[in-house]
């Protein structure tokens, strides 16, 4: 009997889900934010347990409730993989009434969540990835990319050094599309500005000794060896580079992705003097030193733009709950574009129609050792990049649903 | 009269099923238990242990995916042709292993299965890390939409049960018999005639088709095929699946690839989320050292000195 | 000044000659211990990477917690790695003497993954820096390539090794016990040899080698969880392509694959990853048994 009831129960449930999936019903009675992260593999120190934190403040912060119903944080690790992002995404979406999904490391795995986003018609704030695609071919109505972009850190960093003189280039690229689509978008800002490039190399995924590519960009003659990698990939080419001499030969690194947690592993000594763009830095005002300190006090750490990303692209979310006054995705999205983001991350940061969240970044240079007041203390902010130069105009995307 | 009963039982369960637990979970465990007893064929019955295994399933993923995703075939169209893919490069890896035995086809299948995989980082079909992404589950025959997950369960279903069906039938044919004969001794397989290389080979051929039959169904399920697939670690966790279930018992490996893929799901979540490969490493361990039957390979002991 | 050769300046083609062969020297060092412990035990260790790793590790606690420099680790770090291998074969290697070897292979693969899952829990996946020691920092123009010192040590330092552990199997007592327990092990045993003493040893040394590359790795690379995992997959090829049975073959054949390995890097870089599973499979066809192996 009392299986025959779980049945019908089943049966009934099977069909609820089938109708929820077409008629989004106003409210569930609780918000429920989602995040996907690499908990533990080569991205959990700039995203990973951080970014959870970072997104259990923001729920402490608003109060713990939106609209009188409770906000909630689940979260999983993908351990950067695509099909574990996509299998959670799905079954948090129909099993646990998740409403927005958030942060979403790695390009693969948040494209993989972009899927289930649109099928199931669920909020999607990345943070962690950093493709430009997400806002222009791939991209998605309900989806969000909020920290950063390839784009804007092409802007950044290789306008900055074309500037300065550096104008040949040669790439060592990660062979895989976030790679590419690095080197890609540098390239154009590289050859906009008057540079050249001659030439790249492409390493596998991961990689450990990066010696005879340095090699390579070294017998190049280039002028400046632009790193398209993240993670361990950077930090590795960025040692071997220094090992071999390419520094004191006169040739110059750009990381063109790199994070606080990097150069933290690195030491100030090997990173010393190397330039890159980031979106948020912790000791710039009062208020991100502010923030910053209690994301320390939890976590022992200073938060990257990651994590400050994602409790910023969640407080908005909130607040965007809040003045649509319910959780339904159209309306919350609509009212997330039309709200200008103005906290302790973004000044007058604005989600265009693609979903691209604008905001300045900042273009910044690693401090020496001697410069350096104690651990954490490891950027001069050079430039401070507005947003519409960094990310470029709502024009140039080659979004579709824009 | 037991086991008929059993197999009955079991098959009612599976109907029903999807009705009290998530129908993609379960889909889930139903290709990786496909799998599992596709590689049991090789290892339980064969004796060869194959650690690259995930080639053949992340192989026919990808095949599977750009069959659907780009030439726009039919999906039993495409995931026939995926498991036709997998057989061939079963053959191409088969050929090559069989040359050696022991620990050296183990090292040479691996090694091998990692040039798959680096082959497939970078071959332009593939979509290296993104994966294939968005691939469309189609319909069967235009009759039967796949899109709405209760109908693609039953298809799914029905694959495994074919899979599983093929698997029952081969080990219980003379093919089998020779097979577990060569396991046993080869030499005396040797001295009573038998090609044994063409015998290994024809089973490891018949294993990676199957293995590749489960690989593109799961690129049906989740719509995406990925580099997950035919890393390996995916050979690894295969091979433990199987060690839990019971090696060359045929359900075993079935309800090791449950227990496993329950398992995964459960700790995913949960607080224990870091330690996955750490509690699969500690499975492994103690498979290995105290408990080699598995668990249909324990049950039926207890059974035979119970009864 | 130089001409370039096949179209490629020699500051290129030499340059990666010479860093083939460091890896190369890695590759020996790996494969070196495999083949030890395949010898004694006749099992392949899979955990092999783990403890490279793990090797990497304890030079890195010894430096930041006990502040022992790197030279203090080259010594230090192989006996402790290689005393908690000592551990793994009498608690646990050991109870699988009688059944099939493929477990032993499959009992080490558990291992790797205890052992790497728990780093990375602990310490990330992005690794922790270890700085290269102070007497080996800078390094030499050769005109055609800048040569770190490091670079060079490493492959000085892993040609000595590999030589030491030669003339300690081929001309000590417990060398020849070793080759013995190799051969025939009941005979050795009704000697009054203590083999599973030997054993134990064997193993223990095998894994030492393992971390003692890792500690020569240190400074390379990062010291991270993952740093051995995909390194001992190449190395499972390069035992096959050499077969196992000899010190010599192993390491002869290890330098060989690093060196073919970064011709690759220049020729045609992306199959690099893939050039030695290549050379592999011509192996197999051409002469299954490995370059330097007794037929199976």
């Amino acid at each position: 009997m009392k299986v025959l009831a779980r049945l019908a129960a089943g049966v009934s449930a099977a069909a609820c889900l089938a109708a929820a999936a077409h008629a989004q019903d106003v409210s569930d009675g609780v918000v429920k934010v989602g995040i996907l992260t690499d908990m533990s593999g080569t991205y959990s120190d700039l995203a990973g347990p951080g970014a959870v934190t970072a997104a259990e403040m923001a729920v402490a912060d608003f109060g713990g409730k939106v609209l009188g119903m409770p906000i909630e944080i689940v979260s999983a690790d993908h351990q950067n993989k695509a099909d574990i992002a996509a299998n959670t995404a799905r079954e948090w979406g129909d099993n646990e009434k998740v409403d927005a999904f958030a942060e979403l490391v790695t390009t693969s795995t948040a494209l993989a969540v972009y899927e289930i986003a649109n099928q199931q018609h669920k909020i999607a704030l990345v943070s962690g990835a950093a493709s430009s695609p997400l806002t222009n071919d791939k991209c998605i109505p309900t989806g969000v990319h909020y920290t950063y972009n390839t784009t804007a850190l092409a802007n950044g960093t290789a306008k900055a050094v074309v500037a300065e003189g550096g104008d040949t280039w040669f790439f060592i690229t990660a062979d895989y599309a976030f790679g590419q689509a690095l080197e890609a978008d540098t390239t154009k800002v590289v050859e906009a500005a008057g540079g050249q490039v001659l030439g790249s190399v492409k390493h596998p995924f991961p990689n450990q000794d990066f010696s005879s590519f340095v090699l390579q960009a070294q017998a190049s003659g280039a002028k400046v060896i632009g790193l398209a990698n993240a993670g361990a990939d950077t930090t590795n080419a960025i040692k071997a580079a220094k090992e071999f001499g390419l520094i004191q030969g006169g040739q110059q690194i750009a990381a063109l992705l790199m994070f606080i947690t990097d150069v933290n592993a690195l030491g100030l000594d090997t990173a010393q003097g190397i330039q890159l763009t980031t979106g948020f830095y912790w000791d710039m005002n009062d208020e991100t030193r502010a923030w910053s300190q209690k994301f320390f006090d939890k976590t022992g750490k200073m938060p990257t733009m990651v994590q400050a990303g994602v409790y910023s692209s969640l407080m908005h979310y909130f607040q965007a709950i809040e003045a649509a006054g319910t959780d339904e995705t159209d309306a919350v999205m609509a009212k997330m574009r039309e709200m200008p983001i103005n906290d302790f991350f973004a000044t007058n940061g604005k989600i265009r129609t693609d979903g691209r969240m604008v905001h300045d970044m900042y273009l910044v240079q690693v401090k020496t050792p001697e410069e350096s007041k104690g651990p954490w203390d490891y950027y001069k902010i050079i430039r401070t990049i507005p947003g519409d130069e960094a990310y470029g105009t709502l024009d140039e995307s080659t979004c579709p649903t824009k | 009269m037991i086991r008929p009963a059993l197999y009955l039982g079991a098959l009612a369960l599976l109907i029903l099923a999807p009705f009290v637990l998530y129908p993609v979970f379960l889909m889930k465990v139903l290709c990786f238990a496909l799998f599992a007893c596709a590689f049991n064929l090789i290892l339980g019955y064969g004796g060869l242990l194959s650690f690259g295994h995930a080639a053949f399933f992340g192989g026919a993923a990808y095949v599977c995916g750009h069959a659907l995703e780009v030439w726009g075939l039919p999906t039993p169209v495409g995931i026939l042709l995926a498991t036709l893919a997998a057989g061939v490069l079963g053959v191409l890896v088969g050929a090559l292993a069989i040359r050696r035995q022991g620990i050296y086809f183990a090292m040479i299948t691996l090694a091998l299965a990692q040039m798959c995989y680096f082959f497939f980082i970078t071959a332009p079909f593939t979509g290296g890390e993104n994966g294939l992404q968005g691939v469309p589950r189609g319909s069967l025959f235009g009759l039967v939409n796949l899109q709405n997950d209760l109908n693609m369960y039953y298809f799914v279903l029905a694959i495994f049960l074919i899979g599983y069906f093929i698997v029952a039938r081969t080990v219980h044919s003379p093919f089998g018999q020779v097979l577990r004969a060569i396991r046993d001794n080869e030499p005396r397989a040797v001295s009573l005639g038998y090609d044994v290389d063409r015998y290994k080979l024809l089973a490891f051929v018949l294993s990676a088709a199957l293995a590749g039959l489960a690989g593109a169904t799961k690129t049906v399920v989740f719509q995406l095929a990925s580099l997950t697939d035919a890393h390996w670690h995916m050979s690894g966790e295969v091979v433990l699946m199987t060690l839990l279930g019971g090696l060359g018992t045929i359900p075993g490996p079935a309800i090791g690839a449950a227990l496993i893929v329950t398992l995964q799901n459960k700790l995913a979540t949960g607080p224990l989320s870091a330690w996955v490969p750490v509690v699969l490493g500690v499975i492994f361990v103690a498979c290995v050292i105290a408990f080699r039957r598995g668990v249909v390979g324990e049950i039926q002991a207890f059974l035979r000195r119970s009864f | 000044m130089f001409a370039d050769i096949f179209g490629f300046p020699p500051q290129v083609l030499f340059g990666q000659l010479l860093l083939g062969l460091i890896n190369g020297a890695f590759y020996a060092v790996l494969s070196l211990g495999l083949a030890v412990i395949f010898g004694l035990l006749n099992i392949v260790n899979f955990a092999h990477g783990a403890l490279y790793m793990l090797g990497a590790f304890v030079a890195y606690f010894l430096l930041t917690y006990g502040g022992i420099g790197y030279w203090g680790a080259l010594i230090l770090a192989p006996i402790i790695v290689g005393a908690f291998g000592a551990l793994i074969e009498r608690f646990l290697l050991r109870r699988l003497s009688g059944v099939d070897h493929l477990y032993g292979l499959l009992l080490t693969f558990g291992l790797a993954l205890i052992l790497e899952g728990t780093f990375v829990k602990f310490f990330g996946a992005s690794g922790k820096p270890y700085p290269t020691p102070a007497g080996l920092q800078g390094g030499v123009n050769l005109g055609f390539m800048f040569l770190p010192w490091y670079r060079g040590w490493v492959v000085v330092a892993s040609l000595v090794v590999c030589l030491a552990t030669w003339l300690l199997f081929e001309r000590t007592k417990i060398g020849a016990y070793l080759r013995a327990g190799t051969e025939n092990p009941k005979l050795l045993q009704a000697f009054g040899v203590n083999v599973p003493f030997l054993t134990t040893l064997a193993y223990g040394f095998g894994v030492g080698l393992a971390a003692f590359a890792g500690v020569l790795a240190a400074p390379i690379t990062q010291v991270g969880p993952l740093m051995g995992s995909n390194l001992i997959i190449i190395v499972f090829a390069v035992v096959v392509i050499g077969g196992m049975g000899s010190i010599v073959g192993a390491v002869v054949t290890g330098l060989a694959m690093g060196v073919i390995e970064g011709l690759t890097k220049v020729f045609w870089p992306e199959a690099s990853a893939t050039v030695i599973f290549f050379v592999m499979a011509i192996v197999l066809v051409l002469r299954p048994a490995g370059l330097f192996g007794k037929t199976a």
